[in-house]
């Protein structure tokens, strides 16, 4: 049942996501769609001595997309680039704790991508 | 009326899918229809008793399964008023566009190089064309959407002298509009544009007659018209088709074969390189008959009196927003958007339901992206859908605006 899927508190990161919005001076960053809903992810990254000091996420999704999206960026906060490079497909899905069917499960990794994309993607 | 509805109940026994899926509430037949029962009998049937390949055999079973196979070839252009010659067997509709977007540049005459199509185009009507204009340096210019309509204005405007050919869609796959293409195909053919009609989304619900329509080329999918997947039609003006070279080359559609060179075979054998679809082409005869039996008038009045009851109750949904334009202008498709509400999350639940829509860009980002929004969730009716379908999905999707809440 996705009714499983809709729990109290992907809903309310839906309603009101962690960390949305732009950074006007960030160090990375990186948008991406999904193409087979055309969802549009952007992370912004402030990093400095080798620590992500700030983030933002910003853009349009589906509860999970977006409930993912904020969870991860909570969960990046402080965290080494090589810290933030190591976090996996199994560690977003231990963040979100939701069964998903495979093509949900691209909704909740879609932000995953782009943060490895913003990570290699440094401003200047 | 009514009993056009209740002659439709039947239909819906036709189609083991609902038995085999009890209380499926199936409301993607824009994407692909379901099949029934005799169309699945037709697939059994050949590859149990008559399975050989076609046109070289001289045995009783090829020579049988030939002429079933040219047996459908007829059957399918009676179908749209077209000569048995003038169809070819493709994969589907992408297929057909793409053995255009490829060989027809010998059809075009010098000093035309543009292309006309329209911002409600499908994917597959639009990327082998972006294809095709950079290969030979082309400009795509794009009729306009106004109020979920072409602007036939600016059509008469953009279609010049200098336009090579016109795609277009006979019907949306997002807003279901029913596009006046007699009227485009008539500047066309004053201007000498060569014309392409994508007719995926009407030939299973209204009558396509190429002759009235004096269209020059005409693509459509199998599957879509409760035929089998992997088996699509290009349907061309006889002289137009001998000019064309051939897209694929290989066994079957030769005349003579050197090592040094070949010669092609007529039309239609120059496009069907290879072993053919034979059981779909087959099946596909089969759904033909299957929809002519129906009839396309049956089908149509079944579906608007749908449609009507769908838009009217869609309507009463809070916060919902509707994208079409009206029930006399659009076949049984409808795209809308509940406020604040994804469309997958809406499709996610009302999956929990049984019921099946699709949600998203639906191969249209173009068109998503000028009407700003990230995607639709689409209905599209069929002839075995009923009320009580939509009154399924209606109170679906209070169940959806519950959880969201």
């Amino acid at each position: 049942m996705s009714l499983e899927m809709y729990r109290e508190y992907v809903l309310d990161l839906y309603k009101n996501p962690l960390n949305k919005g732009i950074i006007e001076n960030p160090s990375h960053e990186f948008m991406k769609n999904n193409p087979l809903c055309g969802d549009e992810i952007k992370i912004q990254l402030v990093i400095k001595n080798n620590k992500i000091e700030n983030l933002k996420f910003d853009g349009i999704g589906c509860a999970i997309s977006m409930a993912s999206a904020s969870l991860l960026t909570e969960k990046l906060k402080n965290l080494t680039i090589e810290e933030a490079k190591n976090i996996n497909k199994d560690d977003i899905l231990e963040l979100i704790k939701i069964p998903l069917s495979p093509v949900r499960i691209k909704c909740a990794l879609l932000s995953l991508d782009v943060l490895r994309g913003a990570l290699e993607n440094a401003r200047n | 009326m009514k009993t056009i509805l209740k002659k439709m109940l039947d239909v819906k026994k036709e189609f083991p899918i609902f038995k085999s899926n009890p209380g499926l509430v199936y409301l993607d037949n824009a994407a692909t229809s379901q099949k029934p029962k005799t169309v699945i009998e037709s697939l059994k049937n050949f590859y149990e008793k008559e399975n050989a390949n076609i046109h070289r055999g001289v045995y009783t079973l090829s020579e049988v399964a030939t002429e079933k196979y040219e047996e459908s070839r007829k059957i399918i252009a009676r179908f749209i008023n077209a000569n048995p010659e003038e169809i070819i067997f493709t994969k589907n509709t992408t297929e057909s566009l793409n053995l255009l977007s490829y060989t027809i540049q010998e059809l075009i005459e010098k000093g035309k190089n543009e292309i006309i199509l329209t911002e409600m185009e499908h994917h597959s009507n639009l990327v082998p064309w972006q294809q095709m204009a950079k290969r030979n340096n082309f400009k795509i210019k794009f009729i306009p959407i106004k109020n979920f309509e072409l602007d036939y204005d600016k059509a008469q405007e953009l279609i010049t002298e200098k336009t090579a050919l016109l795609s277009i869609t006979h019907v949306s796959n997002v807003f279901g509009t029913i596009n006046s293409i007699d009227k485009l195909i008539g500047i066309a053919k004053v201007n000498n544009v060569l014309t392409i009609i994508d007719a995926a989304q009407s030939i299973q619900h209204i009558s396509v007659d190429v002759k009235k329509l004096n269209c020059d080329f005409l693509v459509f999918s199998g599957h879509k018209m409760f035929g089998p997947t992997g088996i699509g039609i290009l349907y061309g003006k006889k002289e137009l088709l001998e000019k064309l070279s051939p897209f694929m080359t290989g066994g079957g559609m030769i005349e003579k074969v050197s090592y040094e060179k070949a010669s092609w075979n007529e039309i239609p054998l120059k496009f069907e390189a290879g072993t053919q679809n034979i059981g779909g082409v087959i099946a596909l005869g089969e759904a033909t008959n299957y929809l002519e039996k129906i009839g396309i008038n049956n089908i149509r009045e079944h579906e608007k009196e749908l449609l009507e009851y769908a838009l009217d109750k869609l309507n009463e949904i809070k916060n919902i927003e509707i994208y079409n334009p009206g029930k006399d202008k659009s076949l049984s498709v409808i795209s809308f958007n509940i406020k604040e509400i994804h469309p997958h999350d809406v499709a996610s639940i009302l999956n929990d339901y049984n019921i099946a829509i699709r949600a998203g860009h639906h191969c249209c980002m173009p068109l998503m992206k000028k009407l700003n929004i990230p995607g639709t969730c689409r209905i599209s009716l069929s002839i075995y859908n009923t009320k009580e379908d939509i009154d399924s999905l209606i109170n679906g999707l209070k169940k959806v605006q519950e959880v969201f809440k």
